[in-house]
């Protein structure tokens, strides 16, 4: 079945060419294909498939570590799902995951538009509000830890602009240290948000625009009605990318607070490495990552159905659309 | 050409210049930061250097630890773009200019990698790598963070060859060239921006890894760049100017990298974002 299906050349994925098939034998064929498939297939399988399955396989036993791993059934998820501090974790990720649609969509959406416009240093500016971006989360944290220490370079700037009066234990707070990590989320990932619009707004034709100015819009009309809607498909990627990016959020918290303080700012993933590595709850901790893994599964395959389908047809949904 | 200057003007240029603000001052406060004392830093957390004071960068530069992580962070960075790019565009031109039952579900298994993240896998890999005797192994964080980028990798690379008319391969048939010498001396050079995209992603993805080395690497002396800059933090929490000197001197490679290829990051972003 597979030797027969080999076929002609093709011009397009999924589209036969149709000039005279040129045959190179059914049997080198497939030699080709196999040497040119098998190290993706095996690097993928093993380092990618086999450890969400492994990990599925884990989490339905007790085993922690250096004792022999017994059968446990669902208890490992029965303890995930009623441990309050996962759940509170799993809330912190929705809040977070919340607010960066909801805070740094618009002001994303905001500063493109603004860096569409023909400003002095364009070029340069668009630099430097990316260049966060290519930091890695770990030289965010540690810069923005030094910084948000008490009298360090933040309460500074409070005092200077007068504001000394609302400077707080930015990370010492339980009630306030998720919002200073998300502050400082924000700063790192904007710029890639504004990159991805502007992007957006520069495939957009000029022509489109003038015509509706032509036509009488002000510039708000143009925008809230042409502009933004061409700009959908881009809006909803940033959204599921931002999702996803909350929902695993890790490095930046692990080295500001280690989830602290009291777990205050614990994500699924510091929890996930705080039971699992830390104390070596390996089959809890598998059922951790498969909770983790499942929901934003859930969330990518609803996503997809009912936001994404026409944007992403043809890069997940395969080349047939 | 007539411009026609709004009220909006002034406006736009004061929201620049605010975000140009709350963007770059971290990265001078760190930068400059290294070239003060400890005592200026404390007397004044805000200011100049006065007088500018070099030893801390030194310290930094010449130490052991710092080129050590560097150099870490180089290897583990280019074992996982090269397996990513070269075993990705091999499965790549396969699943684009092939036709063979199955090829659509196949690709399809590979794009659902987009969805796993590594987090999820990195307890379960943790005890792979242990079982496969790759813990302090740069391998053992170059293999799965390769397999990682493998999904985007071939997302990317696969339409880009599909477009390759198929005269050039039956051409270079006609010259006597074989499928995978029409893959090697054509269609890899033809391939070139979307192999920059795709090579690009995958190095400034695993040089920026946190997460998977941290679990892979205890021993200090295999610790990347991430790594050590977070253990240098909790290490000397009292030598703020050493932490930011160090802290800047490891920012340099990606920022130089960056301008370097901000076109293509940009583009390959884009580019992976729009299928």
């Amino acid at each position: 079945m597979t030797a027969s299906a080999v076929t002609a050349p093709q011009s397009e994925a999924g589209r036969v060419d149709p000039r005279p098939a040129r045959r190179p034998g059914r049997r080198g064929t497939r030699l080709e294909l196999a040497l040119l498939l098998t190290p993706a297939l095996v690097l993928f399988v093993g380092f990618v498939l086999l450890p969400i399955a492994v990990a599925v396989y884990y989490s339905f036993y007790k085993w922690t570590g250096f004792s022999p791993r017994t059968p446990y059934g669902l208890g490992n998820y029965q303890r995930v799902l009623e441990d309050e501090v996962f759940r509170s974790a799993l809330l912190h990720n929705l809040i977070i995951a919340a607010l960066s649609v909801v805070i740094q969509l618009p002001l994303s959406i905001a500063l493109a538009l603004l860096l569409n416009r023909k400003i002095r240093g364009r070029a340069v500016l668009r630099l430097v509000v990316f260049a966060p971006y290519v930091l890695s989360e770990a030289i965010t944290a540690v810069v923005w830890l030094l910084m948000l220490q008490p009298g360090g370079l933040v309460d500074q700037l409070f005092n200077a602009a007068g504001l000394g009066g609302l400077i707080q234990h930015w990370l010492a707070d339980g009630d306030l240290v998720l919002y200073t990590l998300f502050v400082v989320i924000t700063w790192k990932y904007i710029g890639f948000g504004v990159i991805l619009l502007l992007a957006g707004l520069q495939s957009i034709p000029a022509e489109l625009r003038e015509a509706a100015s032509t036509d009488g819009a002000s510039p708000w009309d143009t925008t809230r009605h042409i502009v933004l809607p061409l700009l959908g498909p881009t809006i909803r990627i940033w959204i599921f990318l931002s999702v996803i990016g909350s929902l695993q959020l890790f490095d930046l918290v692990w080295i500001m607070t280690l989830g602290g303080p009291a777990s205050a700012s614990a994500t699924m993933a510091t929890y996930l490495l705080d039971h699992g590595f830390s104390r070596y709850e390996f089959g809890f901790g598998s059922a951790v990552a498969v909770v983790l893994f499942v929901v934003c599964f859930i969330f990518a395959l609803l996503y997809q159905r009912f936001a994404l389908r026409r944007d992403l047809r043809g890069a997940l949904t395969g080349t047939k659309g | 050409m007539k411009r026609r200057l709004s009220l909006g003007t002034p406006f736009t240029y004061l929201v620049v210049l605010l975000v140009v603000g709350v963007t770059v001052v971290p990265l001078l406060f760190t930068i400059l930061g290294g070239f003060r004392t400890n005592a200026q830093i404390n007397n004044e957390p805000v200011g100049w250097p006065s007088p500018w004071n070099l030893g801390n960068y030194t310290d930094v530069l010449s130490s052991d630890v710092f080129w050590q992580a560097m150099g870490n962070s180089t290897l583990i960075s280019v074992i996982t773009t090269g397996l990513a790019v070269g075993v990705g565009a091999m499965a790549a031109f396969a699943l684009s200019r092939y036709t063979f039952a199955g090829r659509e579900s196949l690709y399809t298994l590979f794009t659902l990698g987009l969805l796993f993240p590594l987090t999820a896998a990195a307890l379960p890999l943790y005890l792979l790598l242990r079982e496969l005797d790759l813990l302090e192994n740069p391998l053992g964080v170059a293999l799965p963070q390769a397999a990682f980028a493998l999904p985007i990798t071939i997302v990317i690379l696969r339409p880009f060859m599909a477009a390759i008319p198929a005269e050039l391969e039956d051409a270079a048939a006609m010259d006597g060239a074989g499928r995978l010498g029409f893959f090697w001396r054509i269609l890899i050079p033809l391939s070139r921006p979307a192999l920059t995209t795709v090579a690009i992603l995958a190095f400034v993805t695993s040089w920026n890894a946190y997460l998977l080395p941290l679990l892979v690497l205890s021993d200090p002396s295999n610790f990347t760049l991430p790594l050590g800059v977070a253990a240098f933090q909790s290490q000397f929490s009292q030598d703020t100017a050493r932490i930011l000197a160090y802290t800047a001197a490891s920012m340099i490679p990606a920022i130089g990298f960056f301008v370097f290829a901000e076109r293509h990051i940009v583009g390959g972003l884009t580019g992976s974002v729009k299928g």
